[in-house]
Parts: C-alpha cells; sequence; structure tokens
C-alpha cells in the first residue's frame, strides 16, 4: 500500500519535472529556430541592425530602431495612464466602495479584460481617433505646444493613439490583480494602522499598498508584458510609420505590428530574415523587462522582509 | 458510467466513421496564397463541387508571398499570387511554374473632402502627391485637372496599407510605370518605404482612417470601393482619357495588353493601352506546375482550371471581379494544353 503511493509520487513528480523542462526546452527551441531563419538577416546587417531606422523591403535595407522605439515609447504611455487608474479602481473596489456595489464592479472591469483587442482597434478608429484629431490633440497643442511632444499635425492616429488604446486595455489587468493583491493584505495591519490613530489614506498607503507593493508591482508588469505584445489594436492606430519622432502626435510603429503587417507578404529569405530578427527582438526586450521587474521585485520584497524581522 | 462512456464511444466512432466514407472517395486539391481573390475562389470551389463532385478544394488564404513559399516547396498543388513571381524566384521552383490569370483587379484612389466633390487626376500628380512634393488640396496641378470643383486650402493626408498586400503592389507598380522619380526612389514591392503618409491595416483600415479625416487621401480595392461606396477618382489613362474605375474598364485594361501578352502571362496591366482601360488594374494568377506530379490529380486540376475560364468567369461580376477578356481566354486555353504529366498532356481532347 505505502509502496504503491511511493510510486505514485514518483510518477507525479517525474510528470510534473517533465512539464517544467519542456517548458525550458520549448522556450529554447524558439530562440533556436528564429535565431536559425534570422541567419540571413544576422549575417548582411550584424549590429546595425538595431540602430539604423531605414526599413526599405525593396532595397532590402532594415533597421529595426524605430519598432524597438515605438514599442517601448507605447507601452510607456499605456503604463502612465494605465497605472494610476487601475491602482485607484482598485483600492476603491477594495477599501471604500459599499459592499453591495464591489462585486458588480468588479465583475465589469473584468469583462473588459476579455475584449477582443481587434474591437478595442476598431473603437480606436473609428471613435477615438477621431476625438483626439478633433478635441484633445488641439487643445494639448495650444497649451503644452512648447513641449516637443505635443506638436505636429493632429492626426488624430499616431504614438498618443496607441499608448490610450493600450492603456484601456492595461487597465482591466492592473484593477483586477491589485485588487486581489489588496484583499489579501491582513486585516491585521489595517487595525494595527487605525489603532495607532491613521487616518483612512494614511492606512491605505502605509498598511495596504506598502505590505503588497510587490504585488503591485507584479500587477503592472503583467499589465506591461501585455501592452508590449499587443499587436491588432496597436496597428490599427498607431499610423504604422516606421520613424521615430518626438511628437506623440506623429505615427509611430511597434515591433509586434510590423510583423503582423508585413510576415504574409514577405518574399525573399533577407525580408523575412529581418522580420524574424525583430521577433527575437521582441522576445529580447520582453524578457530584459522581466527580467528587470523581477529584480525590482526581489529588491521591494526584500526590504519588507528586513522591516519584519 | 462506463456503459454511458462506451455508448458515447460508439456513437463518435460512428460519426467518425461517417465522416470518413466519402472523404475517401474524393480527392483533396490543396491550395493557397493570395487573399484577394479568396472570396471569387471559394465561390468557384463551391460552384465547381456541383459540377465535379469527386474533387474537394481546400484553399488557405495566407497572401500571396505565402502562395509562392508553398507552391515552391511543394506543399500544396497550386498556389496563387497577386503579383507575377520574379525570375529569381522561379528559379528557385523545383520545376517549371506556370502563370494563370484568373480573374482581375483593380485600384482606385479614394478621398475625403467636403462636399464630396468628383475628382479627376493625372498620374504625374498621384506620383507626386505620394512623393510629399504636392502637400495641398488646392494645387495647381490637382486645380488644371478638376475645373469647377472647389478645392480647399487644406494639407493632403496620405493613407496607405500598412500590410503586405497586392492590392499595394499594384498601386506601387503603376506609380513606378508613370513617374521615373517613384521607380528610382521607392520602386515596387508588396510593401515600400513611403515617403509620406500613415499606414493603415487592411482596405478597411485606410478605408476608416480616410472617411474619418478630412482630406486623406489613399487607395483601396476597386471592390472594397464599391461595396462601400466610397469616392472613386477617374485616372487619365495611357491614352490620355481620364477613365471612371469599374468592371469593364478593368476588363478593358487585360484586353489592351492582349494584342502583346507575354507567354507567360507575368504581365503588368497598370497603364495599359487602350481608349477605355482602367490604368490601375491588374491580374491575379494560380501558379502551377507544368509538369504534374500526380495523373489523376493533374488531370482534375486543369479541368478545374478550364471550367474556371469559361463557365466560372459568370460568377465574378457578382462578387465585383473583372472578368477574362474573350482574348486573353483564348491565350489561356493554349496554355493549358501544355500542362503535362511526364510528358502526356493532361487537358482532355475538345
Amino acid at each position: 500500500m505505502l509502496a504503491g503511493v511511493a510510486r505514485g509520487d514518483r510518477l507525479f513528480r517525474g510528470l510534473a519535472r517533465g512539464a517544467a523542462l519542456a517548458l525550458i526546452l520549448l522556450f529554447a527551441a524558439m530562440v533556436v529556430e528564429m535565431a536559425r531563419a534570422a541567419t540571413p538577416s544576422f549575417r548582411a546587417f550584424g549590429w546595425r541592425f538595431l540602430v539604423t531606422s531605414t526599413w526599405d523591403p525593396v532595397a532590402e535595407n532594415f533597421g529595426a530602431l524605430p519598432f524597438v522605439y515605438g514599442t517601448l515609447v507605447s507601452s510607456l504611455i499605456a503604463l502612465v495612464i494605465a497605472v494610476p487608474l487601475g491602482l485607484g479602481a482598485s483600492i476603491f473596489l477594495a477599501e471604500l466602495a459599499p459592499a453591495p456595489i464591489r462585486a458588480p464592479i468588479a465583475f465589469l472591469v473584468e469583462l473588459v479584460a476579455a475584449v477582443p483587442s481587434v474591437v478595442f482597434g476598431l473603437w480606436g478608429v473609428f471613435v477615438l481617433a477621431p476625438w483626439l484629431r478633433t478635441w484633445v490633440q488641439p487643445a494639448l497643442g495650444a497649451t503644452l505646444g512648447f513641449v516637443p511632444l505635443f506638436q505636429g499635425p493632429p492626426y488624430g492616429v499616431g504614438m498618443l493613439a496607441a499608448g490610450i488604446i493600450l492603456a484601456i486595455m492595461v487597465v482591466p489587468f492592473v484593477t483586477a490583480i491589485s485588487r486581489e493583491v489588496i484583499l489579501a493584505v491582513p486585516n491585521a495591519q489595517r487595525e494595527a494602522a487605525l489603532g495607532l490613530g491613521a487616518t483612512r489614506w494614511e492606512t491605505t498607503r502605509i498598511a495596504v499598498l506598502r505590505y503588497g507593493r510587490s504585488g503591485l508591482i507584479g500587477a503592472v508588469l503583467l499589465g506591461l508584458g501585455r501592452a508590449l505584445g499587443e499587436t491588432m489594436a496597436v496597428t490599427m492606430v498607431i499610423g504604422n510609420r516606421a520613424e521615430i519622432a518626438v511628437s506623440l502626435f506623429a505615427p509611430g510603429y511597434t515591433m509586434a505590428s510590423v510583423i503582423a503587417n508585413e510576415f504574409t507578404e514577405a518574399t525573399s529569405d533577407l525580408y523575412l530574415g529581418a522580420l524574424i530578427e525583430v521577433g527575437l527582438l521582441l522576445f529580447a526586450v520582453t524578457v530584459a523587462v522581466n527580467a528587470l521587474a523581477r529584480v525590482l521585485v526581489w529588491s521591494v520584497g526584500g526590504a519588507v522582509r528586513e522591516v519584519r524581522e | 458510467m462506463n456503459r454511458w462512456l462506451a455508448g458515447l464511444l460508439c456513437s463518435l466512432l460512428a460519426v467518425l466513421g461517417s465522416g470518413a466514407e466519402p472523404a475517401a472517395a474524393q480527392m483533396l486539391m490543396n491550395g493557397a496564397g493570395a487573399t484577394f481573390p479568396y472570396p471569387i475562389y471559394s465561390k468557384w470551389f463551391d460552384e465547381y463541387a456541383k459540377v465535379d463532385p469527386s474533387v474537394r478544394f481546400n484553399y488557405q488564404s495566407i497572401g500571396s508571398g505565402g502562395g509562392i513559399r508553398q507552391i515552391t516547396a511543394r506543399t500544396v498543388d497550386f498556389g496563387a499570387s497577386d503579383g507575377p513571381m520574379n525570375d529569381d524566384q522561379l528559379r528557385k521552383a523545383p520545376g517549371d511554374l506556370l502563370h494563370v490569370p484568373t480573374v482581375l483587379g483593380a485600384v482606385v484612389v479614394t478621398y475625403n473632402l467636403p462636399g464630396h466633390p468628383k475628382l479627376r487626376f493625372t498620374p504625374d500628380v498621384l506620383a507626386d502627391i505620394f512623393l510629399g512634393k504636392i502637400t495641398k488640396w488646392n494645387d495647381a496641378r490637382i486645380a488644371a485637372a478638376n475645373p469647377g470643383a472647389s478645392l480647399p486650402d487644406q494639407a493632403i493626408l496620405v493613407v496607405h496599407r500598412s500590410d503586405g498586400s497586392g492590392t499595394t503592389y499594384i498601386w506601387v507598380d503603376y506609380l513606378a510605370k508613370v513617374s521615373k522619380a517613384w521607380d528610382a526612389k521607392v520602386g515596387r514591392g508588396t510593401s515600400v518605404s513611403w515617403p509620406v503618409g500613415l499606414g493603415g491595416k487592411g482596405n478597411e483600415g485606410v478605408a476608416g482612417q480616410i472617411k474619418s479625416t478630412p482630406g486623406a487621401l489613399g487607395y483601396v480595392e476597386l471592390a472594397y470601393a464599391i461595396k462601400n461606396a466610397l469616392p472613386a477618382a477617374a485616372v487619365r489613362n495611357a491614352a490620355g482619357r481620364f477613365v471612371e474605375p469599374s468592371i469593364e474598364t478593368t476588363t478593358a485594361a487585360a484586353a489592351g495588353v492582349a494584342k502583346n501578352m507575354p507567354a507567360d502571362f507575368r504581365v503588368s496591366l497598370t497603364n495599359a493601352p487602350g481608349d477605355n482601360a482602367y490604368p490601375i488594374a491588374s491580374f491575379t494568377w494560380l501558379l502551377v506546375y507544368r509538369d504534374q506530379p500526380d495523373e489523376t490529380k493533374g488531370k482534375a486540376l486543369v479541368k478545374f482550371l478550364w471550367w474556371m475560364i469559361h463557365d466560372g468567369q459568370k460568377y465574378t461580376t457578382d462578387l465585383l471581379y473583372a472578368p477574362l477578356p474573350p482574348q486573353v481566354v483564348k491565350q489561356i486555353e493554349a496554355r493549358l494544353g501544355e500542362i503535362t504529366y511526364q510528358g502526356k498532356p493532361l487537358l482532355a481532347a475538345r
């Protein structure tokens, strides 16, 4: 009987280890396969691929800098908008909202996360972009026009539109996970703070947010992950122009978008190789951002542990 | 519980079995490629199933580039492309590939101006707008072709396709033909490095951007423009006449080049001769091996191609594609006779 259990345990351990190994192998196989397919591009451009900004499929001269820039900037705009919104919403839902409306609102927020990205894209093309062009961009240009970020003709579509669409897509993720994190903070923390005479805001800030910060950073990172890889909605509103412009009104391009746009019709090996190298680069950027985040979480987590000791 | 499971399994097997039976008797013809002709191809495959129920078609619209790659790798029985293969690509194929024209498409210039005036463009003006040399709607050269039209003092926002596409190929092929500067600076391709403008994904992306932006100008497929009642400009053709884009004027472009048709049909129809020829038109092609690897399959394929260029053509206009002109059908007939299996012609004697 006991032996049977042990055998079951061993079997389970083996299966679990196999699954973990398979994941690592899959990751390695993807990298190797993509690197192999991108070889023509490595050979032709070398490191220049990372720092030049020409993208000319006719002359077969490729540089990926505008795409890296576009991906990072649009994701950054998204985070700047989405993090305060999402965090605020989650604090409201977990700490302040009257009990009867908490569940319905939380449900609605999670519903937004399930909307397909092409729907966001369509909404972006037909509602957001015209609204930005007629109202927001002229107003920004008139008031903050001395900042290079808000100069140039208002097209509606462009980096700003992409960042806003991404923010809307990211908010539900940040909200839902932050809410879970805040709910997981033990009540003793709040009671202790309130007992010391802290106000509601001080309690939330000191006892709740600080306690849960590694989890909250995790929520932001998950949102960032979605923003970096989002393709469809961004393609529909970013303007798809492989140029680096300071202005947020100007069109841009992201790594995921250029792959989605051009992959189907890329016939030559070099062209295909360049697109796959962009994919590899997206992979690398995502891994780098996640690694950075991990380090951030560790350092914050360490601080919390020190306080507790 | 077990009995219930067994019952479920039995019925599942029965379903699978019944599904497999007719499939065994049917021949599966695999194809892949261009997305632009996909609606007419699926219509043909449906209709052809009534003519010859023994063949079933499976067509994946993965894009012309994918179609060329797949037929070159022989993973499909036929490929499809909106642009002809170049010599380099043909050399890489393991056998002799034939281009069989199937239908015609055209690209129209559409725009968003207050009052929706009907506009006319000359080739040099279109090229210069897309090169960024003409930037305002009230430019003297636009006005010269449009006497009486009220043209605002507004910037032109150029909108192009962001995804690689046959539509873009036809458009830039036209620009390269009518403008030396375009040919030298930008060139031809399914995606190019655009001197100016915004990119929209697909016809719907371009049309959406134009519809929502006053002063925008771009290009979309003829069928898409007709279906969505977009304003379409008349363009001056090689004969010097302004021609409206339509199914008839597109077919006229093919008729215009029929006299000088190259034997392999790899011909560009842009800026075609003929009084009534719309200048921004193109064939779309199926790609088949001249020497078929399988006799039965090859026979069935040739039979289908013959049906396609004759009976199949009557379905084209309903789906807003332009049919092949009779001269070109005659020329393709001759070419179909050259498809062989181990040197033996596959076309049944007529």
